[in-house]
């Protein structure tokens, strides 16, 4: 599917206060299906707060986010999943005392997914997980938790799939493994947002990036273009490193 | 087999068959009328407790409430016995819909929470001037209905009832998302589990299980006071029992109920002071070596524990 297709996700004017601080301030977005987006800028951007909101963790306290034309802002997260939006955790989250077959087994059969999810066994055996499938999550290392994070996402069939620092810990060859695996979800059409640090993952695999600065999008293109532009490069370097 | 088939067939009908057999071979009638209302209300703290993680150290709170039900039902509308337990285990599902609430609440402070609920229900029911209603402090007698064997019987109807859920539980979807919200609940909604209704629908179960305990409770001992239905004792036995055991299993609450009662009643009226000993020992060592209970024995070693 092209990325000029009409978007699915638009954000507009969000706001997200904690208290006096601004974690969005303002945020405008869009994500089209079959594209992938990057959100990128310093920590304490509100990258992960965008997040938060869009999945249901928090309630917008100004703006509108809209998905398939929908309002859902503030929307229980649960009736978001059911919808199509899902998403992995920076930490991964799993049921941690249940094991690998019944995480997935709770989204499989609570996640509601318009079309026939895949089959637990394909899942399994795409996300390199069979061989520890009756072992309790607690079990597992970092990266198959965070394997395991996306595969109970992927498990409710997501239309938007929000990764939140999904490369952080993995190693070269895991990292262009997973960078597949994402590219090959957004040509089967899933919009894909993608909160990174590792600009090189970011390039390798996003089609636009959004750079965030202070709760607002402060850059709206490819990344090659975004590091040229003087206002991207003074909120990750500093004033004196802007040409 | 399915697996709760299984389950049914070789740990529920045989513990039913035990119980029912077992007081036309054992004079003490009342200590195995104890043993059923425990091993319910031990498996009711497993239903909220095991599957949600929520501890309710006011679980009497609902069993009173259940024998006041029955009581004020006999007393004033001169009901039958079984439409009383009825009625006192509606009366222990609306006390849980009136405290849902507090599921708000977590960890200690829901425990905290939910201990001071069951005082203030506790104070309402035994206020003297509620006397032309509950008998306030004086207590209730409830002659009318008075029938040990058939409250017996219905023990062992309610023992079946919650027994089958906790089966449900430990076998169905449900109790697999049940378990989820218990260890994550941002994921478990991200799994598309609705968090709040999961909640409030095990919470209201194990109401309605202490309720019927209840009911089944007046219904046998027909003579009681506020003090007695309303004894923290009864969530302290229910909840150690559980925990002692190993709870989110069907086993564990029902070992624990065994042993422990078990040595309560061998030396916890003879020599007390050796009992308190032993039981302090015994937590001790639980709490230090066994936090997941007797049944981790086995699943440490790889075992599954139905």
């Amino acid at each position: 599917m092209s990325p000029k297709s009409a978007p699915i996700l638009e954000a507009s004017g969000v706001v997200k206060r904690f208290g006096g601080f601004h974690a969005l301030d303002g945020l405008n977005f869009h994500v089209a299906p079959g594209e992938i987006l990057g959100l990128v800028g310093p920590n304490g951007s509100g990258k992960t707060t965008a997040i938060n909101v869009i999945s249901g963790l928090y309630a917008p306290d100004g703006g509108r986010v809209s998905f398939r034309g929908q309002s859902v802002g503030g929307m229980a997260s649960h009736r978001l999943v059911h919808l199509g939006i899902n998403r992995t955790f920076q930490v991964p989250k799993p049921f941690l005392s249940l094991t690998v077959r019944q995480n997935i087994e709770v989204a499989l059969a609570y996640g509601r997914a318009a079309s026939a999810p895949p089959a637990m066994a394909s899942l399994l055996d795409a996300f390199h997980l069979s061989e520890v499938a009756d072992r309790p999550a607690r079990d597992l290392n970092n990266v198959q938790q965070k394997t395991l994070d996306l595969v109970r996402a992927l498990s409710t069939g997501p239309q938007l799939l929000l990764l939140d620092e999904l490369a952080a810990g993995l190693n070269p060859t895991e990292l262009d493994w997973i960078a597949g695996r994402i590219k090959a979800l957004a040509q089967a059409g899933m919009a894909i947002v993608v909160v990174e640090h590792l600009m090189g993952f970011i390039e390798q695999i996003t089609d636009r990036v959004i750079v965030m600065n202070a709760g607002k999008e402060i850059f709206e293109g490819t990344l090659a273009v975004a590091v040229t532009v003087p206002q991207v490069v003074e909120v990750f370097l500093g004033g004196e490193h802007a040409a | 087999m399915p697996s709760a088939l299984r389950h049914l067939l070789f740990i529920v009908a045989p513990l039913l068959a035990v119980f029912a057999i077992l007081p036309s071979v054992y004079e003490n009638h009342l200590m195995l009328f104890n043993f059923v209302v425990f091993l319910i209300l031990a498996q009711g703290v497993n239903v909220i407790y095991g599957f949600t993680g929520y501890l309710p150290f006011g679980y009497v709170g609902f069993f009173g409430g259940g024998a006041y039900g029955f009581a004020v039902m006999v007393m004033h509308l001169h009901a039958s016995a079984p439409v009383a337990v009825v009625v006192a285990g509606l009366a222990g599902v609306a006390l849980g819909l009136l405290l849902s609430p507090l599921l708000r609440l977590s960890g200690a402070y829901f425990a905290i929470a939910n201990l001071a609920a069951a005082l203030a229900v506790l104070h309402f029911v035994a206020n003297p001037a509620l006397e032309t209603i509950t008998r306030g402090p004086y207590g209730v007698s409830l002659t009318a209905t008075f029938n040990p064997n058939a409250a017996y019987a219905a023990a062992l109807v309610v023992l079946a009832l919650t027994m089958g859920a906790v089966v449900f539980l430990k076998n169905s979807r449900f109790g697999l998302a049940l378990q989820s919200v218990r260890e994550d609940p941002v994921s478990a909604a991200m799994a598309g589990v609705s968090v709040v209704r999961m909640r409030v629908i095990a919470w209201l179960a194990s109401a309605l299980i202490a309720g019927l305990a209840g009911g089944v409770y007046a219904w046998y001992v027909s003579v009681f006071f506020p003090d007695n239905v309303f004894s923290g004792t009864f969530s302290i036995f229910a909840i150690v029992f559980a925990l002692f055991g190993g709870v989110a299993t069907i086993v564990g609450p029902i070992v624990g109920v065994l042993l422990l009662y078990g040595v309560y009643n061998l030396i916890g009226f003879t020599t007390p002071q050796y009992f308190q000993l032993i039981y302090g020992l015994l937590i001790m060592g639980l709490v230090l070596f066994l936090p997941a209970g007797l049944v981790s024995l086995a699943t440490r070693r790889g075992w599954h524990v139905p």
